[in-house]
């Protein structure tokens, strides 16, 4: 198993389900009407073949998801996709991590604060903006949350609406939900590898 | 109403900020009901599912919320409720309850292990998916409630 990923990494892995994902050709009429599965389209990954074995939470999940990450107004993409990558760092997810590292380093044309927090974790220095989105996602993160009502205040300070902040929780918790279904159910792999086992 | 519900486990009135994410909110009831009460449970009744809800909570500091998940739970579940309570001599609810406490607390050190358990103690990989699933709701939602509960509070 020596081609599963340890490090953090903003080039997106492949990922290996540790369960067997729901077979296309035996899947029910209801998984593969939640699958979007249609005769032009028959791809769909191993992922969410995987998650389509409880196919009632897979169909409230994905537009939950979208709505969360890339509803208008309120928070701009690149602050949802820090506090997403803040999550899944201290989840260790990385192949979340990487996923969202790298859309954010799209975003903003720069690699620098990704490849920062994925050094430096917790104790990651960044301008008083992200520094306040990432402390803040950070503690609302952990096991049981550590935030409080002054994390609140900093994102405040830092100059974040209420209605922005509302939306940081949402990205934030969204991952604490993403992370332990893909970090718990499958593996990041070198590109290439995700078939050999 | 579904905005009512998050509002009222967060302690906070509803206003209009909350208000335009109106969506999100109805879209995460379905979503509780999808976890909690399915049509298909699988290996997991609704009391089960509740007194998991319950104990995960619980693991997480968060009383109310473990009390309000408890509700839905028949007494025969009851003791899963309580952390220090380990499935006794029930292996498959032990291995249950491991992988439970695993993704409640301690996430990061998830190893595949821990599916590798509940393979050997008999569940179906559907209900491994499903008791992910419902591991993985929860944590998002004791942190959107904790979340808004804390913008109350500053």
């Amino acid at each position: 198993m020596s081609d599963i990923i340890e490090k953090f990494t903003a080039e997106v892995p492949e990922w290996r389900p540790r369960v067997t994902p729901v077979d296309l050709e035996t899947a029910t009429p209801e998984q593969l009407d939640a699958l979007k599965v249609t005769p032009s389209n028959t791809k769909v990954s191993d992922y969410v073949l995987t998650l389509a074995h409880d196919v009632e939470i897979l169909k409230e999940r994905s537009p939950l998801f979208n709505a969360i990450m890339y509803n208008r107004g309120g928070l701009g993409r690149t602050g949802r996709e820090l506090g997403a990558t803040a999550a899944s760092v201290v989840n260790r997810c990385i192949y979340c991590a990487a996923v969202h590292a790298s859309r954010y380093n799209q975003l903003t044309k720069s690699g620098e604060v990704m490849a920062a927090l994925f050094e430096d974790g917790e104790n990651v220095r960044l301008d008083p903006h992200n520094q306040a989105i990432v402390d803040f996602s950070i503690k609302l993160s952990k096991s049981p949350p550590e935030a409080t009502s002054d994390d609140v205040q900093k994102l405040r300070d830092a100059g974040l609406s209420e209605e922005e902040i509302v939306d940081l929780i949402l990205s934030t918790a969204l991952f604490a939900w993403a992370n332990r279904l893909m970090h718990i159910l499958g593996d990041p792999v070198a590109t290439g590898s995700a078939d050999v086992g | 109403m579904t905005l009512e519900e998050v509002t009222t486990l967060a302690g906070i009135e509803a206003s209009d900020v909350l208000n335009l994410r109106a969506d999100v909110f109805t879209m995460t009831a379905a979503a509780r009901t999808a976890v909690l009460t399915p049509k298909d449970t699988g290996a997991f009744s609704p009391s089960r599912r509740a007194a998991l809800a319950a104990r995960i909570t619980r693991l997480n500091g968060k009383e109310d919320l473990s009390d309000h998940y408890g509700r839905g739970m028949n007494a025969d579940d009851a003791s899963i409720a309580d952390p220090a309570f380990d499935g006794g001599a029930d292996a498959e609810l032990a291995a249950i309850l491991a992988f439970t406490d695993r993704i409640a607390a301690s996430p990061k050190d998830a190893t595949g292990d821990d599916i590798e358990s509940l393979k050997q103690a008999g569940l179906a990989e559907a209900d491994i998916v499903r008791l992910t699933q419902l591991n993985a709701f929860l944590a998002y939602e004791i942190r959107l409630i904790e979340g808004l509960s804390l913008m109350g509070a500053a």
